[in-house]
């Protein structure tokens, strides 16, 4: 993997406010039907977890309860912190880019608490500094894509939350999200959870790597990265092919 | 160069005029022909139109009508959009309002002015609620159904942002349910003239309606066509000089 590493260990803190993740689902049901079964996991202060596991096995509905966009699951989603609130201000990529459409690409970022600064920067960045005055409706799928990206970064998040932030974009454009996302996150580390269902890209960015089964999702291993992968291609080879045997 | 767009729009125009030329001159020739005071031709009725405009008394009296709609119209949006909001946004609402809109909905016009004209005498304030209270189901109705049709996964997106109440109505909301609002506005004008010149006919001394029952009992029908015809331009002039590019403006960003 070409992009430049992250934090090498979680622990970068970010202005004396350690903000932690703590999951412990023992079951969550939509209509009647179990989406996720007992998933159990904490995300630590500057920590960066890949959430893995086959497409419809529940990723989304994982994210929308850590969001506290959905709160009836038995277990516990808690977020905790100094002077906590239930949920911290948030950097949220969702599946599909969520922008509106009647504003303009520079309104979407500045509506969504961005720093004007930091916006533009990402902006610039993500190659979409040349359409910043114009509707986010007339943006390709991918622009929109990369436009969400900006947007969860350029807010002053206290967490970020990717579901699948590099899925349609075109392999430079993957690329280059990548690497804006691993600038990032060395920059500001702050606890994150990126669902993705490559593992190539989760051994890449993240820490810990977790595994899940097919849906109604259980967690089957969580397996910390190790340190070297980023600057050693074999080893993140080595270490997807172990990660795969280990899902199988 | 003149652009396409341009062209197109020029041409729709002139398709337009000749339409409103051709159905002018239809009329004058079926009013030539019929040679009937009761079937007056187009030149009968705009020479009484003007002179009734030169002489002070048709912009009077169309003048008040006028006023009469706008407050009727800005009740009826402004209750029948809060309503609709309420409704579409917590069930409850919904629930306890629902039968009494539906109530609403039927009551014929002619009913509600006559029972608030005999409640409350005949006056102005009857007036404009009879007329308000004619619109406002449909309003309402409208806007609850724009409100059950808005995207949940931006309202999402705005409460993950911390957007607030007033950005997430602001930008989130009202652009959603524009197309509801500009529907409602459309429709209510149409209807709400119609109805305050009902109104004026049964229980005002003045207004378009007023006049049309003075002509009516007269059975001057080149009065009545000529104070009929300056209502309907001046509807068609808001339509055009406001609604529509206003209709425009608010979907610019729809345009590729």
């Amino acid at each position: 993997m070409g992009g430049p590493a992250t934090a090498g260990a979680p622990g970068g803190a970010v202005e004396g406010v350690v903000t932690r993740l703590i999951v412990d689902i023992r079951e969550k049901r939509l209509a009647g039907r179990p989406v996720l079964g007992s998933l159990a996991f904490s995300l630590d202060e500057g920590e960066v977890m890949a959430v893995v596991g086959p497409s419809g096995c529940g990723k989304s509905t994982l994210l929308r309860l850590v969001a506290g966009l959905d709160r009836g699951v038995t277990g516990t989603v808690r977020w905790s912190g100094e002077g906590a609130r239930p949920v911290p201000n948030l950097g949220v990529v969702f599946q599909q880019p969520r922008l509106l459409p009647w504003r303009t690409v520079r309104q979407n970022l500045a509506l969504a608490g961005a720093d004007p600064a930091e916006g533009e920067r990402l902006l610039e960045r993500l190659g979409l500094a040349a359409q910043a005055d114009v509707w986010a409706s007339q943006l390709s799928l991918g622009m929109a894509r990369r436009l969400a990206l900006a947007r969860a970064l350029a807010v002053d998040a206290q967490a970020l939350l990717l579901d699948e932030p590099f899925a349609s974009l075109d392999e430079g454009n993957q690329r280059l999200a990548r690497a804006v996302l691993a600038e990032q996150l060395l920059r500001r580390p702050v606890p994150t959870l990126l669902i993705t269902h490559d593992l190539m890209e989760a051994v890449a960015l993240a820490h810990r790597v977790l595994v899940l089964s097919p849906g109604p999702a259980r967690l089957l291993f969580d397996q910390a990265v190790p340190p070297g992968v980023r600057t050693d291609p074999a080893l993140a080879a080595a270490t997807v092919a172990a990660l795969r045997d280990l899902a199988r | 160069m003149v652009s396409r767009e341009a062209a197109d729009r020029g041409r729709a125009w002139l398709i337009r005029a000749l339409s409103v030329l051709v159905l002018l001159l239809a009329w004058e020739a079926a009013g030539r022909l019929a040679a009937s005071p009761l079937a007056p031709p187009a030149s009968t009725v705009l020479a009484v139109m003007a002179r009734e405009t030169a002489s002070g008394v048709l912009p009077h009296h169309v003048g008040i009508t006028l006023a009469r709609v706008a407050a009727s119209f800005l009740l009826a949006m402004g209750a029948g959009t809060a309503l609709g909001l309420a409704m579409g946004w917590w069930r409850t609402v919904d629930l306890w309002l629902d039968s009494a809109l539906l109530l609403l909905l039927n009551l014929p016009a002619l009913v509600l002015i006559v029972l608030l004209y005999v409640w409350f005498g005949l006056t102005e304030a009857a007036a404009i609620a009879a007329v308000a209270l004619n619109k406002l189901p449909t309003t309402a109705v409208t806007v609850r159904e724009g409100v059950r049709a808005l995207d949940a996964e931006l309202l999402e997106m705005g409460r993950v942002f911390r957007y607030g109440r007033a950005a997430t109505l602001r930008h989130i909301v009202l652009p959603q349910l524009l197309p509801y609002l500009f529907a409602a506005t459309r429709s209510g004008l149409a209807l709400i003239w119609k109805i305050v010149l009902v109104v004026e006919l049964l229980g005002r001394s003045d207004g378009v309606g007023f006049q049309i029952q003075v002509y009516f009992q007269l059975f001057d029908v080149a009065h009545i066509l000529a104070y009929a015809l300056a209502f309907i331009l001046i509807v068609q002039v808001i339509e055009w000089a406001a609604l529509q590019p206003l209709e425009r403006r608010a979907a610019r960003w729809r345009a590729s």
